[in-house]
């Protein structure tokens, strides 16, 4: 049938040949796509799976809601307040630039602010949300939540941010927060992720610092799918977190308020310690500031203000101080004669107006002399002499051991910033800091609390409650972590003979009660409420032999950074000590005329849990104090008491 | 040869050559095409007017044409297939000229109605234009140098045109197929040993010419080729897509994550899933199985088209089944070697499955052909 060439046929059979060559190589090779497929999609198929995984889920962090600070009545001193934000998404916004002019037309916004915004939607991808405005008024918020449906791609948020609601009474202390820092991450290692989150904040000084780990919490987490540009899709699952654990201090607000208060225009700081254990219940460094302007991130004129200011509202005098303790010191000395065998209680010692020794003079602040006085004249009229002669008979190593058993030269461990450890000098410690020998003269001036000695007022008050009960009272600041309270302060016994805490506490209540003592004029004459304090001036210059022979110059006259710290530490009530309470007013001049009726009123203050009746004050006295009770409840927080929550 | 060849009288006439139609080849075809809705169905996360629908009508049209191309006598193909030639030559200068700039790479014309890409349709035609010519040349004379070196001036005027727009994919397409043809008409194994040695050569010589002044491809190519060797080497940037894609695949396990249940291609980690890496979304979903039963009707494709050539007779439509198989056969091989990894991303897409309407209304016409010497083969 077929006419088919011979040519034609040949050529018929070498394509059969030749195509079937082919297409053998042609399935040879789907072969190796299907090995390649198997491959991939069987032996790696685990690998893969992960990896899909990986691309497909992201970890979002929740922050953990930040604990809360309340004072010991459960007052709130630090809480976590909704602040709202105005935030825009460029893809839903249409023509951003058109959107943010009618916002600005609605309410009042910074165009810097503007600005930023525009630049940020600019980098990041179209669904992110962009902050636009911070700190929005609940006002200015209700209005763009009304007119929502004409600002397209705008949303009104809400979040938490820290608040102090009593402003400075607690800056120091308390301390602040604000966004993580780079310098904040260089000190942490192994940061925690959550701090990584934009605008999360962390305690920058004190408590806020000290006790980050607590107040933080664990941050939550929620999975989500995200697709290949990093659009959220849905979310997979969420792990709430732990919020921060609130934090009880021992602090009393209302105290605090009036100590606070009460040291209001001096450059001073004041420490209340409840000697029955070791409670800081105020402890106030004058001036201060408002902490909730960092937490909002302060203006350079407001924190160039701060950093200028002489009076240093900035720092914790209460705490980070260090004074020379002046005649406060001479109950350590007391005691550690007392303790040492050198005197008992009726020892007198002579007192010329002045001790002299290895050629030198060391006058007593009486040019005439005292006479003969035991440890409680000495005490009682602040005799210089007395405690020359003391303190060089007990010899500094004594003195300086008496000092740390008393807490001055000791850190103190609380959760506060920079907690100064003072110093109680010893012939070693010259040797090793001064490459110099200790001199007798060295001793001499550490007996009455000059020289090299330095305590913080902390520290001072830490001694009279230590003197007041003869007890190793330690003080804390936390009352409770999350509920759970924390040890008392209330320690072992300090090992010190009764007799000679007595005699001390005898001097000590001369000082404030005798009429002839340094602290009359500030005495309470409740019976049941009397005070034993101890005055102290402490110099911040040297006073030269030309100057003492032409007569030393009046404090008044002298500039006030030169004019010398006024201190006070007392214990009350005498028969049955509840507080002790140290003060220290920075180039106050007097201690018996500027610190020692600010310590009375604190000390009647926190005895009283409020104003105290006048009654308890001489009567001289009462007008001027009547005034000025009504003039510091005006500056008491308004708090109500129901509202109050429980750490 | 001419037509006189052909016993007309038993070849089938009228409406009864639809009987003769290769019917299980359309049935294939068909088959690949819906597999293609489905997967773009899919990747449009469920939206049938985004890509399905378009596709749908274009494979209609499509076989509307593979029908009527089919009821046309072979040897009319035969005899306008130098034309063909002539005019996708015309076309690719003038695209060389007038083209438009699509995806980085100059290729389209447009011609009113649609989008032409001329070097679609010199896929086909120089199919065509190969298997004429050998059919002409007398048997003897195939191995001759100059008749050898008339195709390969045939194939490589085309070849250099489309490299130039600049597209790999398509000039290694046209040289491989155009090899192929040359092969399968008879020509002598020495050409060939000596084109691979030369090739080999050739490739050395494009790796030495980096970075100097006669650079012979361009810096993305470079790159491609680098990525490909290497993806790991930069996994956010060109190394991307291959990765995603190794990644997708492979999670895909036996079974595949089900339909429109792959995450790769649902979240858009996936480059172009609807068009060059379809296979990948598609492999993810219906996990091995699925991959390797589109790979067998495929390979059911190629073999039908074998088994028709190889009962033809008649040279001209052997050859062109035969290339039009092959030319079929380097544009998944390529794709999926592309997409597994086994190749560099030189933009080739999956045929009748990829989203496109040039490429599938080529590949019907040449199946178009190919049923055409089917129906009239000599019996």
């Amino acid at each position: 049938m077929k006419q088919t060439p011979k040519d034609s046929q040949t050529s018929s059979r070498r394509i059969s040949r030749r195509a079937l060559l082919l297409g053998t190589v042609q399935l040879g090779f789907m072969g190796v796509l299907a090995g390649r497929m198997h491959y991939l999609q069987v032996d790696q198929a685990d690998q893969f799976r992960m990896l899909a995984e990986e691309n497909r889920i992201s970890v979002r962090l929740i922050p953990p809601t930040r604990g809360e600070i309340f004072d010991r009545n459960g007052i709130p001193v630090a809480k976590n307040e909704p602040a709202y934000r105005i935030t825009m998404v460029r893809e839903d916004a249409g023509d951003v630039d058109v959107v943010l002019d009618k916002l600005a037309e609605l309410i009042p916004i910074d165009p810097t602010d503007i600005e930023r915004a525009k630049t940020e939607m600019k980098r990041s991808a179209p669904f992110l949300p962009v902050t636009v405005a911070e700190r929005v008024s609940w006002e200015d918020i209700s209005k763009v939540a009304v007119n929502t449906p004409s600002l397209p791609g705008i949303t009104p948020e809400v979040g938490l941010s820290r608040a102090y609601p009593l402003d400075q009474d607690f800056a120091h202390t308390v301390g602040y927060v604000g966004p993580v820092s780079d310098y904040d991450l260089s000190k942490i290692e192994d940061p925690d992720p959550v701090l990584m989150i934009p605008r999360f904040q962390i305690g920058k000084i004190g408590l806020e610092n000290k006790m980050e780990d607590a107040l933080r919490g664990s941050a939550g987490s929620r999975r989500v799918e995200v697709n290949a540009v990093g659009r959220v899709m849905r979310e997979l699952d969420r792990q709430p977190g732990t919020p921060g654990a609130n934090v009880q201090l021992t602090l009393d607000v209302m105290l605090q308020n009036y100590v606070q208060n009460r040291l209001a225009g001096e450059s001073a700081a004041a420490v209340v310690i409840d000697t029955e254990n070791g409670d800081i219940l105020a402890c106030a460094s004058a001036p201060s500031f408002d902490p909730n302007l960092f937490v909002r991130g302060i203006s350079s004129s407001d924190y160039n203000a701060l950093m200028k200011n002489d009076h240093r509202p900035l720092a914790d005098k209460s705490v980070q101080g260090l004074y020379p303790p002046g005649s406060t010191f001479k109950i350590v000395v007391a005691l550690a004669g007392l303790e040492a065998g050198i005197i008992d209680a009726s020892t007198n010692f002579y007192c010329p107006g002045y001790y002299e020794v290895a050629n030198r003079r060391f006058h007593c602040w009486k040019y005439s002399g005292h006479g003969m006085l035991d440890v409680v004249g000495g005490l009682q009229h602040s005799c210089d002499v007395f405690f020359y002669e003391l303190g060089s008979r007990v010899g500094i190593e004594r003195i300086s051991a008496m000092a740390e058993r008393m807490g001055i030269g000791v850190k103190h461990d609380l959760p506060l910033s920079a907690v100064a450890t003072g110093l109680a000098p010893t012939k070693e410690w010259k040797r090793a800091n001064q490459n110099k020998d200790w001199l007798i003269g060295d001793t001499i001036n550490a007996s009455i609390g000059q020289g090299y000695v330095l305590a913080s007022p902390l520290q001072l008050a830490v001694m009279a409650a230590r003197l007041s009960t003869g007890r190793v009272v330690t003080p804390r600041v936390v009352r409770a972590v999350d509920g759970e309270d924390q040890p008392s302060g209330l320690g072992e016994s300090l090992g010190i003979a009764e007799s000679s805490l007595r005699a001390v506490r005898q001097g000590m209540f001369e000082v404030s009660n005798n009429r002839r003592g340094t602290a009359y004029g500030a005495r309470i004459i409740a019976e049941d409420m009397r005070l034993a304090g101890k005055t102290g001036t402490s110099q911040v210059r040297n006073i030269t032999a030309a100057e003492r022979a032409a007569g030393v110059t009046k404090n008044q006259d002298l500039p006030w950074n030169r004019r010398d710290h006024a201190l006070f530490v007392d214990f009350a009530p005498f028969e049955d000590p509840k507080v002790a309470v140290a003060v220290v007013v920075e180039h106050g001049s007097g201690g018996s005329s500027v610190a020692a009726p600010i310590a009375r009123d604190i000390t009647l203050q926190a005895l009283c849990k409020g104003d105290p009746p006048l009654d308890a004050y001489p009567a001289k006295d009462r007008d001027w104090v009547a005034q000025q009770q009504e003039r510091l409840r005006a500056l008491r927080p308004q708090i109500d008491l129901d509202a109050k929550g429980r750490a | 040869m001419s037509y006189l060849e052909y016993r007309v009288k038993t070849t089938p006439t009228g409406f009864r050559k639809i009987l003769y139609l290769n019917w299980p080849l359309a049935l294939l075809l068909t088959a690949v095409a819906s597999v293609g809705f489905l997967q773009l169905y899919s990747v449009a996360g469920g939206n049938i007017g985004r890509w399905a629908e378009p596709q749908m009508e274009r494979f209609g049209l499509g076989l509307a044409v593979m029908f009527i191309v089919g009821m046309v006598p072979v040897w009319f193909w035969r005899n306008i297939s130098g034309l063909a030639y002539a005019i996708s030559l015309v076309l690719l200068i003038a695209v060389e000229m007038f083209g438009t700039i699509g995806m980085g790479a100059q290729r389209w014309i447009d011609i009113g109605f649609m989008q032409l890409q001329p070097s679609e349709l010199m896929k086909i035609s120089l199919v065509m234009f190969l298997a004429a010519y050998y059919d002409w040349l007398p048997q003897r004379k195939v191995s001759h140098p100059f008749w050898v070196l008339i195709p390969v001036l045939i194939i490589l005027v085309p070849t250099f045109l489309v490299i130039k727009q600049p597209d790999l994919g398509t000039a290694i397409l046209l040289l491989t197929g155009g090899g192929a043809v040359m092969f399968l008409a008879g020509v002598h194994w020495a050409y060939f040993a000596t084109v691979i040695g030369a090739a080999v050569g050739l490739v050395w010589t494009v790796f030495e010419s980096r970075g100097t002044s006669w650079q012979l491809l361009h810096d993305y190519q470079f790159r491609r080729i680098d990525t490909f060797l290497d993806p790991s080497k930069d996994p956010l940037g060109a190394g991307y897509h291959i990765t995603q894609s190794k990644i997708a695949l492979g999670s895909g396990g036996w079974t595949g994550r089900g339909y429109m249940q792959g995450t790769q291609s649902r979240l858009n980690f996936l480059p172009e899933k609807h068009t060059d890496f379809i296979f990948t979304s598609l492999a993810e979903e219906f996990g091995f199985i699925g991959g390797i039963s589109l790979l067998t009707l495929y390979a059911l494709i190629i073999l039908f088209c074998i088994h028709s050539a190889m009962s033809n007779q008649n040279r001209y439509a052997a050859l062109l089944t035969l290339g039009v198989a092959v030319t079929f056969f380097l544009f998944f091989a390529v794709n999926m070697s592309m997409v597994m990894g086994l190749a560099p991303v030189v933009g080739v897409p999956l045929p009748l499955v990829s989203y496109g309407g040039s490429a599938m209304l080529v590949l019907m016409l040449a199946f178009g052909l190919v049923q055409s010497a089917h129906v009239h083969r000599p019996r």
